[in-house]
């Protein structure tokens, strides 16, 4: 039986084609998925991602089993209303989900999972939790609603009147707030500006049509992943999975390696990672050729063969985009083989897009690659 | 809804055929596949002279989200290819009857015709699968 979020009717009254996601039933567009990545892009979108997974953590120990439990520091956290970005990795430092943690306060945490993982993520929270003085709670009934774009915030900020608009205006990125029964997060999947509201489920249909007065169009998870890609932010199962690190998927800067006796779960394999030198690195690429990148495409070089995490059309710059996996040594020139043939393809420091406009900057080559 | 002209010939894996006077084919993709695919962002077209089998993959079709193969309806030789589209792919989105047609055959035999589907027997097809 699929799970339907409370926005679901408003879906299907505003044209969705909705899909299966990893047992929910969510639309992947309105109608066209290239024109609701430009509305993000140029003005202001909204994306219903209730189907995530909300837990509140609690209790006397809440820091230090989050020290153990994540590969960022939440010490780092000083600030009511901070977020931080961090992976939760088992023994083998393979990374068993990427989440954002805010502090709500001492002893008292926010933390947002992803829906394909929930029950995993669930059960090795549990079991890591005992022995610590925490409380876990899985808050229900709630929705959340992202709103991105260069207009997002004055849209928002419109919808929300007076009193919250003005609070939150004044927030700084990752950051969040509660604010008249709103969580409210200056955080998003886009590259562009924008919040993450999460509200209780009987007032996500009145917000939403709010915003949808106010000129928010409805964004399908379609372009959500082509915006998440232009941005170069990692999506679980492509970039990384329990069989890759942070070393391995471009998130090492999300790794607090001080204070060195902070023992979090997967530290020693990682550290030996780290030792031994990395293998490989994850890297943008652009397709020179016309063809579309997909997730496993073979990529090659003259040090070594790597694979595409994730690939697209990439919508803002009218050609194709990919993250890869690729030897640690590879230049800024290779190939990748798509249906038996090679394509040229230049390797590039993403992200691709942020804030509307191409960012991509040429790698740092520690060795030439192919020839043009 | 989509649509689906009755003067057309259908197969499973929805592409269409129009036979012209001159008794060729022209092929192209329904309106219900350029649905299913969503925005159309690159094609990959057969070669011109090719003699295809009935049900062969002959041609890429790539939307935002996925990639899809275009099979043959039946068997014959490629005798001309839609160029535009290699500009233009998202014609087939607009227009997929029209001007968002892929390739003309020259069928091996014409009989071959009575394999594919009507246009009813097409539509409800597609109900089906949408059920």
């Amino acid at each position: 039986m699929a799970s339907r979020t409370p926005l679901y009717d408003q879906h299907v009254a505003m044209g969705a084609k909705i899909v299966d996601f990893f047992g929910w039933e969510m639309p992947i567009h309105y109608g066209s998925q290239l024109n609701e990545h430009k509305t993000v892009r140029s003005d202001a979108g909204m994306f219903d991602v209730s189907h995530m997974n909300v837990l509140d953590l609690r209790g006397r120990q809440a820091k230090i089993f989050l020290q153990k439990l994540v590969a960022n520091d939440v010490a780092r956290l000083k600030d009511e209303g901070k977020a931080l970005y961090t992976c939760m990795l088992n023994e083998q430092a393979g990374v068993i989900d990427d989440l954002i943690i805010y502090f709500i306060r001492e002893g008292d945490y926010r933390i947002v999972l992803n829906a394909a993982t929930r029950e995993k993520d669930l059960a090795w929270i549990t079991e890591q939790s005992a022995g610590f003085e925490v409380v876990l709670e899985s808050p229900a009934d709630l929705a959340m609603i992202a709103v991105q774009g260069p207009n997002a915030r004055a849209k928002t900020e419109q919808v929300l009147g007076e009193g919250v608009g003005t609070k939150i205006a004044k927030m700084k990125p990752f950051n969040a707030c509660f604010c008249d029964g709103l969580f409210i997060a200056r955080t998003g999947y886009t590259g562009e500006e924008g919040y993450e509201i999460i509200l209780s489920a009987g007032e996500a249909v009145a917000l939403w049509q709010q915003l949808h007065q106010a000129g928010v169009a409805p964004i399908g998870l379609g372009a959500r992943d082509t915006l998440r890609l232009e941005a170069a932010m990692s999506l679980y199962g492509a970039e990384m999975d329990e069989t890759i690190s942070p070393l391995e998927c471009g998130l090492e800067w999300t790794v607090a390696w001080q204070p060195a006796e902070r023992d979090f779960v997967g530290r020693s394999a990682l550290q030996a990672q780290r030792d031994a030198g990395g293998r490989t690195k994850l890297v943008g690429l652009l397709l020179e050729e016309r063809g579309v990148l997909r997730d496993h495409q073979k990529v090659i070089s003259e040090c070594g063969e790597g694979e595409i995490t994730s690939g697209t059309f990439s919508p803002s710059l009218g050609q194709s985009i990919a993250l890869a996996r690729v030897p640690v040594a590879m230049g800024n020139r290779c190939q990748v083989e798509i249906r038996g043939k090679r394509l040229n393809a230049r390797v590039v420091k993403p992200p691709f897009v942020r804030n509307g406009e191409a960012c991509y900057k040429e790698p740092i080559t520690q060795k030439e690659g192919l020839p043009r | 809804m989509s649509n689906t002209p009755n003067e057309l010939f259908y197969t499973k894996s929805h592409e269409w055929v129009r036979i012209e006077d001159d008794g060729t084919f022209t092929i192209g993709i329904s309106d219900h596949a350029q649905e299913l695919l969503g925005d159309i962002v690159y094609i990959e077209l057969p070669e011109v002279g090719s003699e295809l089998d009935a049900e062969q993959d002959c041609a890429v079709i790539e939307s935002v989200k996925a990639a899809s193969d275009l099979y043959t309806p039946v068997a014959g030789t490629v005798i001309a290819i839609n160029e535009e589209l290699e500009d233009s792919p998202e014609t087939i989105n607009g227009d997929a009857y029209g001007e968002g047609w892929i390739f003309k055959l020259q069928p091996f035999s014409l009989e071959s015709v009575k394999g594919l589907m009507q246009a009813e027997e097409y539509s409800a097809m597609v109900a089906e699968d949408e059920e």
